[in-house]
């Protein structure tokens, strides 16, 4: 455990289910609101960033459904709902 | 519309404990699970307490599949460069009924369904509930996967963000000061290496909370929980604190806790087998959102029922209770034949008399004490810099210890320290 792991690498240690609909969004003309910002350093999953033009931009795969985002940013920026049934993270430990 | 007794969304403990006791009242129970099985969607930091449970079910907790029964409680305390750590072993705490366990909400859950499903509940995985129906302002039913399903009455159990709440009216978007968030990886060691550094007797296990440079003097800590051949590491941190920390990125903090030292060691030939995150509800009593509604009834994290006081951070055994309080409530108003919010309120008046809403009540000023951000730099930079000096022998003469620990407890400080246990007497 001496080197570091990479946080692509943690996440592809987890069991996900592909979902046909991404399951969170941006809401559309949010991506640069100042909530929206809150998002890229919060996420375990690091999946938001700063884009061009400062844009935020979302990262499809690795989303652990924790709602840390929802909490942080809110729904006004976010569409944020649960994966459909079956989809999505699978805890093996939990 | 396909018709059932109740109707329970969210296959995780609070959903499945109020599924077994209404099943075991041979009552017509569906539970709605959106994860391939339960255990699917739940994240634990790892331990739950049994005591204020194991009278519910008699019988039910005697072999739990659980991971190590806990017999030592350590707590560490992290300045930069240096920490200090307490040890507490109990003879109590080695005696059965053991009082805590280590657990995998993977395996445990699975279990509870199991369970539950032997008692005649009914429980369908892979379904997520998309919305409730609502006629003349009583939740009828719910939506899932297309299928219109009917119930006399709905428990949302379905989690700290509970939609399922949220869209039948009873609670709005959390907001930041009142959830932190949980994430850890499970960390893959063999057994006797686990025993061997943890000072473990056979299925003894240790817990391990770690609290300052851990989490960069935001409120939270780190833990870590032995497992019977895993170890579960992580870090809970207050999301408004998280926001508030332009340089914070939470992954990386767990990267560089892992870094240190003292977790380094614990950790060392360990391989990482998951990692993963949840939002918890850290509000108490303040926090707890509308417990009931016409036609509903909300248990588990969906109604806020998580408890950190410090010393101890606990969910899962209100998560059990509140579902087991849920269906005794669903049982007086069937007798009634009534499923109004007036005879719903039971619900409330049982989780009042029982041991949840009492400790809610008891710690409801935890969290504002909790928030004092000096408990999570100050003191552990305090009493890491006083202990260095106590031990440290200079090239020259060594001061008197009174002096030294003088230097870092003026008057000044005196007056903070005491205004600081003023408040922390509330807890």
């Amino acid at each position: 455990m001496s080197q570091e792991l990479n946080l692509k690498d943690k996440l592809g240690l987890n069991v996900f289910k592909p979902d046909k609909q991404h399951h969170v969004a941006i809401k559309p003309g949010r991506e640069r609101d100042p909530r929206l910002l809150m998002a890229i350093s919060v996420c375990p999953a690091g999946l938001y960033s700063l884009g061009p033009e400062g844009k935020v931009e979302l990262t499809r795969d690795g989303c652990l459904e924790c709602g840390t985002c929802r909490i942080a940013c809110g729904t006004d920026v976010l569409d944020w709902n649960y994966p459909a049934g079956g989809a999505g993270v699978q805890y093996r430990f939990g | 519309m396909e018709k059932f007794d109740v109707i329970i969304v969210g296959g995780g403990l609070a959903g499945l404990a109020a599924a077994y006791t209404l099943a075991e009242r041979e009552l017509e129970v569906l539970v709605l699970e959106r994860g391939d099985y339960s255990g699917a969607k739940n994240v634990t930091g790892g331990r739950i307490y049994l005591n204020p449970v194991r009278e519910l079910w008699p019988g039910l907790f005697n072999q739990p599949p659980l991971e190590r029964f806990i017999a030592h409680e350590q707590a560490m305390i992290m300045a930069r460069g240096r920490s200090v750590t307490l040890r507490y072993d109990g003879s109590e705490l080695s005696s059965e009924p053991y009082q805590s366990y280590s657990v995998l909400r993977g395996k445990f859950d699975k279990w509870l369904a199991k369970q539950a499903e032997r008692k005649g509940a009914m429980l369908v995985t892979k379904s997520r509930v998309d919305d409730v129906i609502i006629e003349n302002g009583k939740v009828v039913g719910v939506r899932a996967g297309g299928d219109e399903l009917g119930a006399d009455v709905i428990i949302a159990c379905d989690g700290v963000l509970s939609l399922t709440a949220e869209k039948a009216g009873l609670r709005k978007p959390g907001r930041p000061v009142d959830y932190a968030v949980g994430f850890k990886e499970v960390i893959e060691l063999d057994r006797n290496v686990i025993e061997d550094r943890f000072l473990l007797e056979g299925d003894e296990g240790a817990a391990c909370l770690f609290m300052g440079d851990v989490t960069r003097g935001k409120f939270g800590g780190g833990f870590l929980y032995t497992n019977r051949e895993s170890l579960s590491l992580g870090i809970v941190v207050g999301i408004k604190d998280l926001m508030e920390d332009e340089l914070a990125a939470t992954p990386d903090m767990l990267e560089r806790f892992k870094q240190r030292p003292e977790i380094a060691r614990m950790i060392k030939g360990g391989q990482t087998a998951e990692y993963s995150a949840h939002v918890i509800p850290e509000g108490g009593y303040k926090a707890l959102t509308r417990l009931y509604g016409d036609g509903i009834l909300v248990a588990g994290d969906a109604a806020g029922f998580s408890l950190n006081i410090g010393v101890t951070v606990r969910g899962m055994e209100y998560a059990l209770a509140s579902g087991y309080y849920a269906a005794q409530a669903v049982l007086i108003a069937r007798e009634a034949g009534d499923f109004s919010r007036n005879m719903l309120a039971h619900y409330e008046v049982l989780l009042n008399n029982s041991f949840i809403l009492k400790d809610f009540k008891t710690f409801q000023n935890a969290p504002e004490v909790l928030e004092n951000p000096r408990l999570f730099q100050h003191y552990p930079e305090l009493i890491g810099g006083i202990m260095q000096d106590i031990y440290q022998i200079p090239d020259g003469a060594k001061p008197p210890l009174y002096k030294t620990v003088k230097k870092y407890i003026n008057f000044r400080e005196m007056l903070a320290m005491a205004g600081d246990l003023r408040k922390v007497s509330k807890i």
